[in-house]
């Protein structure tokens, strides 16, 4: 039995679609990355998955139960992390666990030894006795997570976990999902973050309320519409990348061009080598450090689906 | 049944160790009302005394000057000036100087000594409504007195005398009426605020949002946040009464016991609105004007200042609906009138059933937030 399935799900604020029939499918012990622009129905379909948000259309299971009838019985099992942290600032750290397992209504006993482990698990024995709003931003994030784990949920729901923490912490907080995802749990994560997403089991990713992309991070990379036949990839590095991905864009030889962080990444057709990349571009006064070959990331995928998807959405309004 | 109360105890635990670590603010909300009940005891007194009075004595000699002792020693008139023609005692009235006029003509004593009418005339100004009744009721029995008893020289007692006997209150103390229902409109104050508030900070801060992931059902989210509050509210009911009876001398001639008993539903009613209104608004400010559109008619309608048998109609009726018109029955007759709970018992369970009802609808709202279960 999959943990988390979605058939045609849809969720419409009146004339708005915010979700558009989502089907999706994720397995026990996955750990789901799920992606998308600000406003592209990330949030609203966990809402909906958590029995927080009615559903508009179509279905959705977790753990095998319907969550339009049964969203009391889903709660129990699920645990959820929103986006902002949602636990009680002038508590202490044993305080918003003890409230959480008393939400649960666990019994004594065993509360005592899930607060045990989980203290262990989590690393906030040094800090039972401090004001939760007093601790760093990566702990803050263990804690909420540890709240959310008390009832020993089989799946998690996580709003972007690692948004404004350090480093460090997001890449300890990742080490930890992992070792929990080993022990069965599901893990249902939204990031921005690319290097989360390729250590993800299973990737989706929404644009404009559609599913567009799922499936492992390998196989989405070897997508056709992605890498298509007869083409390279290449990245360019230059001191001007406005006025270089202006001039890249208008050669002929070039199937698409975007700018990723301090370089450009360019799909060209294979007869292009890089030395005669760097020419034509030098003929037109452009200053190019280095041009090399690029095997493709998640990101580009991510990218040139979403150039292609804006297309076809441009083109239906035309 | 259990069920529909879930999570309850989690949310009383929390809210508890709010509390607990929130002293300042708790500590503030139970001053607060001790503080404006201190300034208002004090401040106010409806009791209308030493108007102001200028004199026009035309006549000057033995009984006009008599005549102005009597309505000096009434104690509702102050004499603050002596005027010498009719132009300077108007100008006074008008500058507001003075809010009676008294004018004795220059044959006074004569008539008086001739047995024919001697006339004095009072001017009053009438832009307030309340003093210038009182001026015009005394300076009328004032005239009538000194008639009978230029009359009545011959045969020493009054054919009939009224005994009228003013009971509960028989120093008509401004404190002793005013302060029972005040309590009213302290105490829904500082508790519909303080749950309101709670409540939508929750909401503000996304906490509530979390709580709704849980299985938490309504009803336990709500008496769980309501019980810690009404132990607040029936704090300061301690607080409001101690004041009143040992700072401000009001006599409690029924039994303090029961009004603390009767006080429950009312704090049960005012607990309800806060959880209502903090259903609805997304922000602790909108909470707070919310909660402001439904203490304002409890000061006007609930016969707290203005006699509710003076309204018309529609406000009477709409006086019914205000929660705190009960209480105010409540608290001025254990109070005052040393009432019993054969008396007030309709009043308790006007105010159950309605606190019973809000909270049902505020539930409902929550529901409609925690979708089907």
């Amino acid at each position: 039995m999959a943990a988390i399935v979605a058939e045609n799900l849809t969720r419409r604020f009146g004339d708005f679609v915010a979700v558009d029939r989502v089907n999706l499918r994720v397995e026990p012990g996955e750990v789901f990355g799920f992606l998308g622009p600000n406003g592209s129905g990330k949030t609203t379909l966990i809402k909906m998955l958590t029995g927080l948000l009615p559903v508009s259309d179509g279905a959705a299971w977790v753990d095998g139960l319907d969550v339009r009838t049964h969203a009391e019985q889903v709660r129990e099992r699920i645990g959820y992390m929103s986006q902002q942290f949602s636990l009680y600032e002038d508590l202490t750290v044993s305080e918003n666990l003890r409230f959480y397992g008393r939400i649960y209504g666990l019994e004594r006993e065993w509360l005592r030894e899930r607060l045990d482990a989980l203290v262990t698990i989590h690393g906030l024995a040094p800090y039972l006795n401090r004001q939760a709003g007093k601790l760093s931003g990566g702990w803050k994030q263990r804690l909420a997570l540890a709240c959310a784990m008390l009832h020993e949920p089989k799946i998690m729901f996580l709003d972007e976990p690692t948004s404004g923490i350090d480093p460090v912490a997001r890449r300890q907080l990742w080490d930890l999902l992992y070792d929990l995802s080993g022990r069965g749990i599901t893990f249902f994560v939204t990031t921005h973050n690319m290097d989360e997403a390729e250590r993800c089991h299973h990737v989706g990713y929404i644009f404009s309320a559609r599913l567009i992309a799922d499936g492992t991070p390998e196989a989405l990379k070897t997508l056709p519409q992605v890498n298509l036949p007869g083409t390279r990839r290449l990245e360019i590095t230059t001191p001007d990348i406005t006025r270089t991905l202006r001039i890249a864009r208008e050669l002929p030889a070039v199937c698409s061009a975007n700018i990723f962080g301090d370089s450009i990444h360019a799909l060209v057709e294979e007869r292009l080598d890089p030395k005669e990349l760097e020419a034509e571009l030098a003929e037109r006064g452009v200053v190019i450090r280095e041009i090399r070959p690029r095997t493709t990331g998640l990101e580009d995928v991510f990218v040139e689906l979403t150039s292609q998807h804006q297309a076809q959405l441009d083109g239906a309004h035309a | 049944m259990r069920k529909a109360f879930r999570g309850l105890n989690a949310i009383l635990y929390k809210e508890v160790l709010h509390i607990q670590r929130d002293r300042t603010a708790m500590v503030l909300a139970l001053i607060i009302p001790l503080f404006q009940l201190t300034v208002l005891g004090f401040g106010i007194d409806t009791n209308i005394r030493q108007v102001k009075t200028v004199v026009f004595n035309e006549d000057g000699r033995r009984p006009s000057r008599e005549l102005i002792d009597r309505l000096r020693n009434s104690d509702i008139f102050r004499i603050v000036a002596y005027v010498r023609s009719d132009q300077e005692l108007n100008e006074t009235i008008v500058a507001g100087r003075a809010r009676v006029g008294v004018k004795i003509p220059v044959d006074y004593s004569d008539q008086l000594l001739d047995r024919d009418t001697a006339q004095v005339l009072v001017l009053i100004d009438g832009s307030d409504s309340a003093v210038a009744g009182q001026a015009l009721n005394v300076a009328t029995a004032i005239g009538l007195d000194e008639s009978l008893r230029r009359l009545l020289q011959t045969r020493q007692a009054l054919p009939v005398e009224m005994r009228p006997r003013l009971l509960f209150n028989p120093a008509s103390r401004t404190p002793n009426f005013l302060l029972p229902g005040m309590t009213a409109v302290l105490l829904l104050f500082v508790t519909t605020l303080l749950t309101a508030v709670s409540i939508v900070r929750e909401k503000e801060k996304g906490t509530l949002e979390q709580v709704f992931v849980t299985p938490v059902r309504p009803l336990g989210l709500l008496v769980g946040k309501l019980i810690p509050y009404l132990g607040i509210g029936f704090l300061e009911l301690c607080a409001l009464l101690f004041f009143m009876r040992f700072v401000f001398r009001v006599p409690i001639h029924g039994n303090p016991v029961l009004l603390l008993w009767l006080a429950v539903p009312y704090l049960f009613v005012n607990l309800s609105i806060g959880l209502l209104v903090s259903a609805k608004a997304q922000s602790q400010s909108e909470a707070m004007q919310m909660s402001m559109m439904i203490i304002l008619p409890t000061i006007f309608f609930s016969g707290y200042i203005f006699p509710r048998e003076t309204m018309p109609l529609p406000f009477y009726l709409v006086s019914f609906l205000v929660p705190g018109t009960y209480f105010v029955n409540i608290a001025r007759g254990v109070i005052l009138r040393g009432a019993g709970v054969v008396h007030l018992w309709v009043d308790a369970l006007v105010l159950l059933g309605m606190g019973m009802g809000l909270l049902l609808l505020a539930a409902k709202r929550f529901q409609k937030k925690v979708i089907a279960t």
